[in-house]
């Protein structure tokens, strides 16, 4: 049904609204044949479509405003906010530990970085980052294997949505079938396989259970074999390196004016690598490379991301070998009045308070229970100030602007998520560009909404 | 073309912790959060002062004195030497603090010049501290400098009344999208800011939510007869 704009003969899919531009089609699907014959000769050919935010190659709830020419994107916006869930907001409200169990949801496909920049911030304030009181070696070393492990994960989803979102399934389903074992280890170590909130101001919350450094084990010998299967599929496959190369272009000068950082920019061939550059839990102590390309498209950036994967092996290699050197060895900090009073048991039932601290508290010491009392409600005081600690999480910058005033919450705590900054390529990445390359210079971008929403 | 690795800005030992003092920026009161709880205890009624190191004192050690001295060179020779209003060193890092009116000069400058050369700005964060009479919100841009791997914060303080700090996105663009996150969140006009709309929140939103004044919101929530207020409302330390 072709619309006029008279109401007893309006399209429900397609109504028509004159404005000051002229005639304007509102079309919600299903009824281009109605338009096309709608559209007189006059009529100015503009058209632009709005995509997501519940489209499935949008990474999440990334809204697009494309305008088109034909197949062309003439200009390309973002509308984001749709995962604005107040976490920063919400820290105000909560002590400073309680703080890592909101940031840790930011961007949950690397929620060990996020926990860890917040966790390094509130350590510059207390004064506890390194030293002889301060953060243990064994908590260090931890926090390195975690978050390499995770940067494994958080590439092969991008590897995987990126593959999907071009039509390579079995790219999305290698993917995820490897990301499960990361998963896996997660699970066994922290208890849980998202969300963790297991990196905490001072160390870390759970010493390594038994056996999982076997498990680590096993798990890098599988992905050696398995993480030559990405290559061989993708590296030098026609219709994969047809998709990428030369997509999503943007050069050095390009990426610094717009803040991209992490493998965005490393696809141009400057190796800025935070690890390196301005190394924070020990990383200047571990042997890896900062991997490069040099061809400034979402090509560059795939093997950018197959490589640090490589890379991040290296270190949860020798993150295990320390590890098993350092069994029994502190994971908090000796500060009681920061530490945690207790550790979790696991009872019979596979969850569990620890009896012994439990029948200390209750039956031992009345200045234990108190202590206890005082630190789990109360929380410990961090000395006025501000501190920025980014760290290189996989998807670049990732930095906690902490703000104290001497109280036991934050005054603030802002992230500076590199989701959010290279998301804002997506204009230059995607004008004058096809419509189907809008998809893969986002999925090179590899945005997670959840960061650029908080 | 490779960064220079020999300068870790954050744990350089050469660098100072802190010179200078520290200064009030406003008071804290009580001991519980709420107030009117029925608190007989007498914590109620504390008053403590929070106090912010203040500006530090010559010389700052490390790089901060060669990024301070370029900085003034170029001021000098401008004839803008009051454009920094203090320079605060806390905790191995330092802190301009930056006359409003001056801060696209000095960004500019910041960027340029070839002793300061800082390439990347990692986006701008509001605070908003309510005891700060006068400079009630504060804008804190945190710079990159690439070539010579070192950090610097800038800070610009306005007043609720007047909550106007021009922009800075044709120097860095990457600051579109974080000074629209801060005019959501705080309220603090950019003065030329290409388009200056909400972000975050949607488009009809009233109120800019991270200001200390907003409420957190929340509803009661009951649990076995029992009522917990939302966390905002709830006795809590402070």
């Amino acid at each position: 049904m072709v619309s006029t704009g008279s109401t007893d003969e309006r399209d429900l899919y397609a109504g028509t609204s004159d404005t000051h531009e002229g005639k304007v089609f509102t079309v919600t699907g299903q009824d281009w044949d109605s338009i096309t014959q709608g559209l007189e000769d006059d009529v100015e050919e503009r058209i632009v479509v709005n995509m997501g935010p519940q489209h499935p190659s949008t990474h999440g709830v990334l809204r697009l405003i494309l305008e088109l020419e034909g197949e062309t994107v003439t200009e390309a916006r973002c509308g984001i906010g749709y995962l604005h869930t107040g976490i920063e907001k919400n820290m105000e409200y909560r002590s400073w530990v309680q703080g890592v169990t909101f940031c840790t949801r930011m961007d949950y496909l690397a929620p060990f970085f996020n926990e860890a920049t917040y966790v390094l911030g509130v350590e510059k304030l207390l004064g506890i980052e390194d030293g002889d009181d301060g953060v243990p070696e064994k908590a260090q070393v931890m926090r390195v294997l975690l978050m390499e492990l995770n940067r494994i994960s958080s590439h092969l989803v991008a590897i995987a949505t990126g593959g999907m979102e071009i039509g390579a399934l079995t790219v999305m389903t290698i993917g995820f079938r490897e990301r499960e074992l990361v998963l896996d280890l997660f699970e066994l170590i922290t208890g849980l396989r998202m969300n963790h909130a297991f990196i905490r101001p001072g160390g870390v919350s759970q010493d390594l259970p038994p056996g999982a450094l076997d498990e680590i084990r096993s798990f890098i010998a599988l992905m050696k074999k398995r993480l030559p299967e990405y290559a061989d599929l993708c590296n030098a496959n026609p219709i994969f390196k047809g998709r990428l190369e030369g997509v999503g272009h943007l050069d050095l000068a390009g990426c610094l004016a717009l803040g991209l950082t992490g493998p965005v920019l490393r696809s141009t061939g400057y190796p800025w690598d935070l690890r390196k550059t301005q190394p924070y839990s020990g990383y200047e102590t571990y042997d890896f490379d900062v991997q490069t390309w040099d061809t400034c498209d979402s090509y560059g950036r795939f093997r950018v991301r197959l490589a640090e994967m490589w890379e991040s092996l290296r270190i949860v290699e020798q993150a295990a070998d320390r590890l098993a050197n350092l069994e029994g060895a502190p994971i908090m900090v000796a500060d009681k009045k920061i530490a945690w009073p207790s550790q979790l048991a696991i009872g019979s039932d596979g969850m569990g308070n620890s009896l012994d601290h439990i029948r200390h508290i209750m039956g031992e010491s009345m200045e234990a229970l108190i202590h206890h009392f005082k630190l789990v409600t109360e929380g410990f005081r961090v000395p006025p100030g501000q501190a920025y600690v980014p760290i290189e999480s996989p998807r670049g910058e990732l930095g906690a602007h902490v703000v104290s005033d001497g109280g036991t919450r934050p005054f603030r705590a802002h992230f500076r998520d590199p989701s959010f900054a290279n998301l804002q390529a997506t204009s230059v990445m995607a004008e004058g560009g096809m419509v189907a390359d809008v998809i893969v210079a986002i999925a090179s971008i590899d945005p997670v909404m959840g960061g650029v929403d908080r | 073309m490779s960064p220079d690795n020999t300068q870790d800005p954050s744990n350089d030992p050469k660098l100072p912790a802190r010179t200078g003092g520290v200064e009030s920026i406003g008071v804290r009161r009580g001991m519980f959060g709420v107030s009117g709880s029925g608190d007989t205890s007498g914590y109620g009624g504390l008053v403590k002062q929070t106090v912010f190191p203040s500006a530090g004192q010559r010389p700052y050690g490390g790089w901060f004195d060669e990024v301070a001295d370029a900085l003034e060179a170029r001021l000098r020779s401008t004839d803008l030497v009051a454009a920094v209003e203090k320079v605060v060193i806390d905790r191995g890092e330092i802190t301009f603090h930056v006359r409003r009116d001056d801060l696209p000069f000095v960004a500019q400058m910041f960027r340029d010049d070839e002793a300061l050369r800082f390439e990347l700005c990692s986006g701008v964060s509001g605070v908003h501290y309510p005891g700060d009479a006068g400079r009630e919100l504060h804008a804190v841009y945190h710079l990159l400098s690439m070539t010579y791997n070192r950090r610097v914060r800038l800070e610009v303080s306005v007043a609720d009344a007047d909550p106007h700090i021009p922009s800075i996105v044709s120097i860095y663009p990457t600051n579109d999208w974080h000074e629209r996150e801060t005019y959501d969140m705080f309220g603090i006009v950019f003065d030329g800011h290409p388009a200056l709309t909400r972000i975050l929140m949607p488009d009809d939103w009233p109120g800019h939510p991270q200001r200390k004044d907003y409420p957190l919101g929340g509803i009661p929530v009951e649990y076995k007869g029992g009522t917990i207020p939302p966390p905002d409302q709830r006795r809590s330390y402070s």
